[in-house]
């Protein structure tokens, strides 16, 4: 996690049976979040889809995606390096925490185990290793997705809306621990969000798609 | 999963499936026309037609045939539809749920048996009825199993089908929210039950109309419960073609292949006449919404759908009960109501020659049941990574079960001999795959395309490969799901007979043909033996199936439900 990476969205055009959806020309430099806000049907998640590599074929896209200079807009999404987080934490419901850590992590990782332990450490959770997702809280599961995702060692990362399910009393301070970590892991991100409060508390560029 | 070119897997199937069955089809069509060269019939005539119509009470078996096809399905889905408009989530409600779902695995000729066990003259309810009620103090001479006019046949299947449909439409229903529709047309006056079956049913039906079609081909083409229940002289057209084909006289066969092309016409005859009725209900169906009435007749519509599948389920179970009984009874004179000892002297009996059939039924449901589940995962897989639109090709899946057995299979084992090849355990496994596939796709499909896409996107995103992802998220994930579907197919597996009895030219024995084979010799005690070993065999794979996942994710709360 040492190097600094940068994401470059280039000419991008996403259209649906032929009708013009979106168009972006954007850079987002490392540690650097751009929110994406915007109507539903404006296209927010047809972008995230498009850069993850899970676009829908109904629709057709043309442009470019680069990361650090290197063209990844033809790679399939597990090669890609884009990690992801959606509005659920989406934690393996037959894995045990440290099962779902590990599950991310790259091959190469010497010593998975303690990699786990110490990830679990950083966010608070150092004895959790071995409990079963489903007995953990709402906000804790959501840190553990996140430690998850940094552990499998990104080069950029993509927010659908990851804080709209959380208790509110929560929201802000998950937000200050991802944002936190992604910036101090240099990653360039990409939020979709229909909270105004997430944008001010990421604070970068804000980008509102029309309807 | 190994790199396996998994394009190629629903054409795969579709050959499979689609191939025997033209090529059975066509050879029963060239010899219901005269031409078989192998038995000398070198020229096109029409002689096998008139030797057909020739034969006495024909015109009766087809009718047999074409009835027991349609009032079977009639009555079974009526049944189903007016208890599920009935439910409201009582115990009773919940019991008869939890009672009708094991009958799914219950052999078809083992509920047969245990029908017949229940209403003979000399049966369990004649029993308990004598000779108080009845004054009988030995059987009286009544024609009750095996009546004339396919009744109890009828009985036997509705047994059967009642279980097939309310898990299809239990499997159907949360599709089209019925709770909120109810609630809708509650808010508008109507009692519960009215709502249910002027609501829900319109919206139902068009999503279970394909397993009715193969109620109703079932019905009328089927063999081994009509050997057992149904009439004998004559006997439904299925049976009789099956008899002049295992006659001695070769030239038989000729009259035999155009019996079975005159089976799939009284098939289709019945496909068509359901159709006529479609329109009919809906016609009458729609005045009767269009009319209003929101009240009349809602308590005895309840009454009657809890009632009537009560009846069926308990006829299933009490039937089984008494085959059980009569398995380890000793003496036991007729109007007693229990055997007078118990004695363990027919299972000694039967047990050396139980070890083959036994073996054979497991070897084969196991290994077509492997095939069937790798097939339909791999179909399944490449639908999820093609991006969710599934294959066009693949409802032609559902092509054996709508195509008569007796029709296509004669012509089948016709061309296997032709081309040398020999009855063994592997041409009755191909055969059983014709079945078992499309049984294990159904169930499986459902959950398949259920489970949260982004469950593989997290996957992938974390630089996880394809093939891994397949392996360690959804293929755990989908456990539950993966046995049952598996426990389905061996179940169908077991449960056939014409596939087992004609690939295997009588040489290969399961459970399922031996039962079979000892309904015409009515020694009731053997008979009960073999369809208490025929009913457990499917149930065993459906206890594997329930308790496996319960007992692998004890300590994982999240994967007690199903996904």
């Amino acid at each position: 996690m040492s190097a600094f990476h940068h994401l470059e969205i280039e000419q991008l055009s996403i259209r649906l049976h032929g009708k013009p959806l979106l168009s972006l020309d954007t850079r987002i430099g490392p540690g650097e979040v751009l929110t994406v806000m915007g109507p539903s049907g404006s296209g927010k998640s047809t972008l995230l889809a498009w850069m993850a590599g899970f676009m829908s074929r109904d629709f057709e896209a043309s442009g470019r995606l680069r990361l650090d200079g290197r063209d990844i807009t033809a790679l399939p999404p597990e090669r890609r390096g884009i990690g992801l987080l959606f509005q659920d934490p989406m934690l393996f419901p037959h894995l045990s925490v440290s099962g779902n850590l590990r599950f991310g992590m790259p091959r190469a990782t010497p010593d998975k185990q303690a990699a786990a332990q110490d990830g679990l450490a950083r966010i608070g959770l150092a004895d959790f290793g071995a409990r079963d997702p489903a007995t953990l809280s709402g906000g804790q599961q959501s840190r553990v997705a996140l430690m998850r995702l940094l552990l499998s060692q990104p080069q950029a990362v993509l927010l659908d809306e990851p804080f709209s399910k959380l208790d509110s009393h929560l929201r802000h301070e998950m937000r200050q621990l991802v944002f936190g970590h992604l910036r101090d892991a240099g990653l360039p991100t990409l939020l979709v969000t229909h909270d105004h409060q997430d944008a001010e508390d990421a604070g970068g560029r804000v980008l509102e798609l029309d309807a | 999963m190994p790199r396996m070119p998994l394009g190629l897997v629903p054409p795969l199937i579709v050959l499979l499936l689609v191939g025997p069955l033209l090529a059975g089809l066509i050879m029963a069509l060239l010899p219901a026309f005269g031409y078989l060269p192998a038995l000398g019939g070198e020229s096109f005539s029409l002689a096998p037609w008139r030797a057909l119509f020739d034969q006495p009470g024909i015109w009766r078996s087809a009718m047999l045939s074409l009835a027991s096809g349609l009032v079977t399905t009639a009555v079974s889905l009526g049944i189903v539809l007016l208890f599920l408009a009935s439910v409201s989530g009582t115990w009773l409600d919940k019991l008869i749920q939890r009672l009708v779902s094991p009958l799914l695995a219950l052999p078809h000729a083992a509920a047969a048996f245990g029908l017949a066990f229940l209403i003979a003259p000399s049966g369990l309810l004649a029993r308990l009825a004598s000779p108080g009620l009845t004054g009988w103090e030995r059987p009286p001479d009544l024609l009750i199993v095996q009546d004339p006019w396919g009744l109890s046949l009828m009985a036997g299947l509705i047994i059967k089908e009642i279980p097939f449909l309310l898990l299809m439409s239990l499997a159907a229903l949360p599709q089209i929210e019925p709770a909120r529709r109810v609630a809708m047309a509650r808010s508008l006056g109507y009692r519960p039950t009215v709502a249910w079956l002027k609501v829900v049913v319109p919206a139902l039906y068009p999503l279970i109309r394909l397993p009715v079609l193969a109620v109703i081909a079932f019905a009328s083409s089927v063999v081994d419960v009509a050997m057992i229940l149904g009439p004998t002289l004559p006997p439904t057209l299925a049976v009789s073609i099956l008899t002049w084909f295992g006659d001695p006289d070769l030239s038989r066969r000729f009259m035999a292949s155009a019996g079975a092309i005159l089976q799939l016409g009284v098939t289709l005859a019945a496909l068509l006449a359901w159709w006529g009725l479609e329109c009919l209900v809906r016609r009458l169906g729609r005045r009767w919404i269009e009319r209003g009435g929101r009240r009349a007749g809602d308590a005895p519509l309840r009454l009657a759908g809890k009632s009537l599948i009560l009846l069926a389920t308990l006829s299933a179970f009490v039937g089984l009960g008494g085959l059980a009984l009569t398995s380890v009874a000793g003496f036991w004179r007729f109007p007693s109501a229990l055997p007078d000892s118990l004695t363990w002297l027919h299972w000694q009996r039967a047990l050396p020659s139980l070890g083959g059939p036994v073996l054979s039924s497991t070897i084969i449901a196991v290994v077509a049941t492997l095939i069937a589940t790798l097939l339909a995962v791999a179909a399944l897989e490449k639908e999820q990574r093609r991006g969710r639109t599934a294959s066009r090709a693949l409802w032609l899946l559902y092509l054996p079960l709508i195509v008569p057995q007796v029709a296509f299979l004669f012509g089948l084992a016709v061309v296997t001999e032709s081309l040398g090849v020999t009855p063994t355990h592997g041409l009755v496994i191909f055969g059983h795959l014709l079945f078992v596939l499309p049984y294990v796709f159904l169930s499986l499909s459902e959950a398949y395309r259920r489970l949260d896409p982004r469950w593989s996107q997290v996957a992938l995103s974390l630089g996880v490969t394809r093939g891994s992802t397949f392996r360690r998220v959804r293929l755990p994930m989908l456990l539950a799901p993966l046995l049952t579907a598996m426990a389905v197919g061996m179940a169908v597996s077991i449960g056939q007979y014409l596939p087992t009895q004609l690939l295997g030219a009588g040489r290969i024995s399961t459970v399922t043909t031996e039962a079979v084979a000892l309904a015409s010799g009515g020694n009731r005690r053997v008979i009960g033996v073999w369809a208490m070993l025929q009913a457990c065999l499917p149930l065993a794979g459906f206890v594997m199936a329930v308790g496996l996942p319960r007992l692998i994710w004890s300590h994982r709360r999240g994967m007690q439900g199903s996904p």
